[in-house]
């Protein structure tokens, strides 16, 4: 099984450990997984402001980087459902076909594919879980509070497996946090508002740490953080569940 | 013509014809007490509920609730009494705009949810159940029926002039969210469950 | 606040203004939220809800699809029934219709019970232009009447306003005494003030929650007995209803009226969901049938389902978006998620702005009950928006800007080094007022190297 490593754009550039915790994790799993240097971007910054149409060289970029693997991994629920949505090709339709269909993102590849249940981890910190949106709704990760259904949550299942760790109860489970892409500065006042709101459910439950398998969200939230002097610090899933 | 424009409009717009669903049944827990259900959920609605024996005892409830009252009509035949005469239909509405309390009898009675059916031929006239003060149903434990499917399975293709639910007193949150009951219908709702 | 055409601000500038006062839009928030979790608590005691939502939607599925055979059928049994059908094609005929009965059966003043089609007609504004004195009787509707505001919120008209500030204007039109602010008292106050109404009004306008075609009969949703006291008491009965309202058989109404109200606010049912099928001995009922634009988006096939809407405004209580920005922040008769998918398609220019209103959540589609694909339908508006070349100047050079750099390699990972190092050196060149993201946060830290760097240098070339 041969893993291509897809890293978002702004993971990195701005949040490389999340990507070196991912890239140590599965290699531990025994995952002989490559990141193809020539990657840049999954294009949904462009897409969903509108620009779909300016994603055509994006989207041929991604598949001749990534259309040999068995599958594609990535720690970012909203790169790859962007991908898994949205990936076509003039050129090489059922390229894209093929990857659409193979690309997932870590906490399901580990789920699902790797069927995780042994982690050798330890976090015995109080950990805040926030369920990105399109993680959640859009690749199912987690149960919706919206549905009436069992409950299930592959974070949390990967999570329960880390020693010491503590998950926090939140008052609103799975609220977006506002960062929404270009939304976060397009409608400024709301998605700091949002971002506001959530940091303040994970604080007030006695959250050390803020994780989620979103570093985007994640980003937003540390930026309210920071702003308000808080100890409370973020962390992608994948360096909580790759911590010794 | 306006009609012809916008007929013309969605044969042309329309997608292909798309089924309708083939069944509308669903798992219904059998067990459950209709009585005990319609009894909790028009209490959370707000109604008042009491379970009789018979009519005589409904008269004697009534009279008590409802001391004050002056004018109480009824609209069900087998209640009539002095001192609740059935109702007259008369032409102007100011003259059973003065009615405190009026009773009523529904056809079908719904557990999941207190909504009782009532059809126009049962309510004297069709403001009354809505310009009354109070409003009280007699509902036959006969005609429970589960839920909403069971209603309309049961009401067919009836035909009537007018036909309401009527799940529980007026009501509005639309201040601040708040409760409050007696909007601009009855300010209460009395339900007698009677008979086996 | 009242609607004015010429200085229509945007969904971003008039959130802006919302969220100045913080501690209301908490207010706001945990007030739509408190009915978003009333709605959960009441699905969740129905287990087969999810089956009755595909049901709920293949329902209107079908009758998207055989929408016209339907309202010839709903035509011809409504008239067999006595009813008087008019057909309108757009809001200005409405108008001129409801005027026209009235006017005809010389009635100057109307009662209207709630209907979010009328808002969008702008009737009562139409009506008092022409010398008619129109009263909305739903508590809430009569309110923001009495404000001059449009409501907020398609079920709950005045969400947005505090009993303080209601009952201010109780005193001001009402007489109530200054200071009040009791709901009980208030709306005994409006009981008493809509009693008069309801008994003097020949003519009382009602909307329609749905329309039977198997049988002409039309069914309207209440608590506050407004709709029947207004129908029952008056000599014409107006009911305005839009071509999407139809459902095909009576007993589909068993499907609605379980989803409707529990999807709106909790309850299992409304007090009220009275049939109309015949008008009283004497009575005069019309029904006006009301296109305005709704042939035209089930044209759309991107966003034909977006007409299987029940108007239950579950979308809108759970929108993080629509709680912290007030449903007057989408300066539309219908707000909030399913307001941003109906209204692009009557004014692509008036309302561009929101489709981007949102941050993609999904919550909106998953309360639907009728699974309207809300969020899919937002990007694929955005798609269209832009196309037909409504988006930001400034947005158009910034996206290809990003296209340029992300479309190649070697850019991208110098435009990205150059960014690191630009925050790291020169940070007051990024955090200053010019970035909104720095308005409310921090921006992050620049790190020593990229995830691409750290690869290269340390894992060996596969």
């Amino acid at each position: 099984m041969r893993v291509g490593l897809f890293i978002p754009c702004y993971v990195d550039q701005f949040y490389p450990n999340a990507g070196i915790a991912t890239y140590q994790l599965l290699t531990k799993l025994g995952v002989d997984v490559v990141y193809p240097t020539g990657q840049t971007c999954c294009g949904q910054p462009m897409a969903n402001s509108g620009f779909e149409h300016l994603t055509t060289d994006c989207n041929n970029l991604f598949i001749d980087n990534f259309a040999e693997f068995d599958y594609i991994v990535s720690p970012s629920g909203s790169c790859t459902l962007h991908i898994k949505d949205h990936l076509h090709s003039d050129k090489a339709e059922d390229k894209a076909t093929s990857i659409r269909h193979k690309i997932y993102e870590l906490v399901e590849f580990l789920v699902d594919i790797l069927k995780v249940n042994n982690l050798h981890a330890k976090f015995p910190h109080k950990v805040g879980v926030h369920q990105s949106c399109h993680g959640q709704r859009g690749l199912f990760l987690t149960q919706m509070s919206e549905l009436v259904a069992p409950y299930y949550s592959k974070p949390q299942q990967l999570l329960s497996q880390v020693e010491g760790l503590e998950i926090i109860p939140l008052s609103r489970e799975d609220e977006c946090c506002g960062f929404g892409g270009t939304f976060c500065v397009v409608e400024e006042a709301v998605s700091s508002k949002m971002g506001k709101d959530r940091v303040k459910d994970h604080v007030t439950h006695g959250a050390e740490y803020i994780t989620g398998a979103d570093m985007s969200c994640l980003m937003h939230m540390e930026g309210i953080l920071k702003r308000e002097n808080s100890g409370v610090k973020v962390l992608h899933i994948a360096e909580i569940l790759n911590a010794e | 013509m306006s009609r012809d424009k916008i007929l013309a409009a969605l044969q042309q717009n329309q997608p292909e014809l798309v089924p309708l669903p083939s069944t509308l049944s669903f798992e219904r827990d059998e067990s459950l007490n209709l009585v005990e259900k319609f009894k909790v959920m028009a209490e959370g609605i707000g109604s008042k509920v009491y379970v009789v024996a018979g009519f005589e005892e409904i008269a004697t409830v009534i009279g008590m609730d409802f001391p004050n009252e002056k004018r109480i009509v009824s609209a069900v035949p087998e209640l009539a009494t002095d001192a609740i005469p059935a109702f007259l239909l008369n032409e102007s509405p100011h003259t059973y705009e003065s009615v405190d309390v009026a009773i009523f009898k529904p056809r079908i009675a719904v557990a999941e949810n207190s909504a009782l059916w009532i059809t126009e031929d049962r309510m004297g006239v069709r403001a009354l159940p809505f310009i009354t003060q109070h409003i009280v149903m007699l509902v036959d434990v006969a005609t429970l029926v589960p839920d909403m499917h069971a209603a309309y399975l049961q009401i067919g293709d009836a035909d009537y002039g007018f036909s309401t639910f009527i799940a529980g007193p007026s009501k509005t949150a639309d201040i601040e969210q708040s409760l409050v009951l007696g909007a601009h219908g009855p300010r209460s709702m009395t339900i007698f469950l009677y008979g086996k | 606040m009242a609607e004015t055409d010429d200085a229509v601000k945007t969904h971003p500038q008039l959130s802006d203004i919302f969220n100045e006062d913080e501690e209301r839009v908490d207010w706001h928030d945990a007030t739509l939220w408190w009915i978003r979790a009333k709605r959960d608590k009441s699905a969740h005691s129905i287990p087969e809800w999810e089956q009755l939502r595909d049901t709920a939607s293949q329902i209107k599925n079908n009758v998207l699809s055989n929408l016209a055979d339907y309202l010839v059928s709903f035509e011809k049994n409504a008239l067999a029934n006595g009813i008087i059908v008019h057909w309108a094609a757009d809001a200005a005929e409405h108008n001129r219709i409801v005027l026209g009965i009235l006017q005809e059966n010389g009635i100057q003043q109307m009662v209207k019970s709630k209907s979010m089609l009328t808002e969008e007609c702008h009737l009562n504004e139409y009506l008092e232009q022409h010398g008619l004195d129109v009263i909305d009787s739903d508590l809430g509707e009569r309110i923001v009447q009495l404000a001059k505001e449009p409501p907020s919120h398609i079920v709950l008209p005045c969400i947005h306003k505090k009993k303080e500030e209601i009952g201010d204007l109780f005193h001001i039109h009402l007489g109530v005494p200054a200071g009040t602010s009791d709901p009980q008292v208030l709306t005994e106050t409006a009981r008493q003030h809509l009693r008069e109404t309801f008994l003097t009004r020949k003519a009382a306008l009602t909307g329609v929650n749905f329309a039977v075609a198997e049988t002409g009969e039309f069914v309207v949703c209440t608590n506050e007995g407004n709709a029947d006291m207004g129908a029952h008491l008056a000599d014409v009965h107006i009911a305005s209803m839009g071509i999407e309202k139809i459902i095909p058989e009576r007993k589909h109404l068993g499907v609605f009226l379980r989803l409707l109200t529990r999807s709106a606010t909790g309850q299992p049912i409304t007090t009220y969901s009275s049939h109309f099928k015949k008008p009283r001995p004497g009575q005069k009922m019309h029904i006006v049938i009301v296109d305005n634009g709704r042939t035209v988006q089930m044209g759309r096939e991107d966003f034909r389902a977006s007409l299987k809407c029940i108007r239950c405004g579950a979308c809108m209580n759970t929108c993080p978006v629509y709680r912290r920005s007030g449903g007057h922040s989408y300066h539309n008769a219908i707000s909030g998620p399913i307001g941003a998918i109906l209204a692009p398609n009557l004014d692509m220019k008036k309302y561009a702005d929101l489709p981007f209103a949102s941050t993609l959540c999904g919550s909106c589609s998953n309360v639907c009950p009728v699974k309207i694909d809300i969020h899919q339908q937002l990007y694929k508006w955005r798609q269209v928006i832009v196309k037909e070349g409504y988006a930001d100047n400034s947005k158009k050079l910034g996206m290809q800007l990003m296209t340029f750099t992300l479309s190649s390699p070697s850019v991208y990972r110098t435009a990205g080094k150059a960014g690191r190092w630009f925050l790291k050196h020169v940070p007051f060149a990024v955090n200053n007022k010019l970035n909104p993201w720095y308005k409310h946060r921090e921006m992050p830290e620049p790190p020593a190297e990229s995830f691409g760097e750290w690869y290269k240098k340390n894992v060996k070339n596969k």
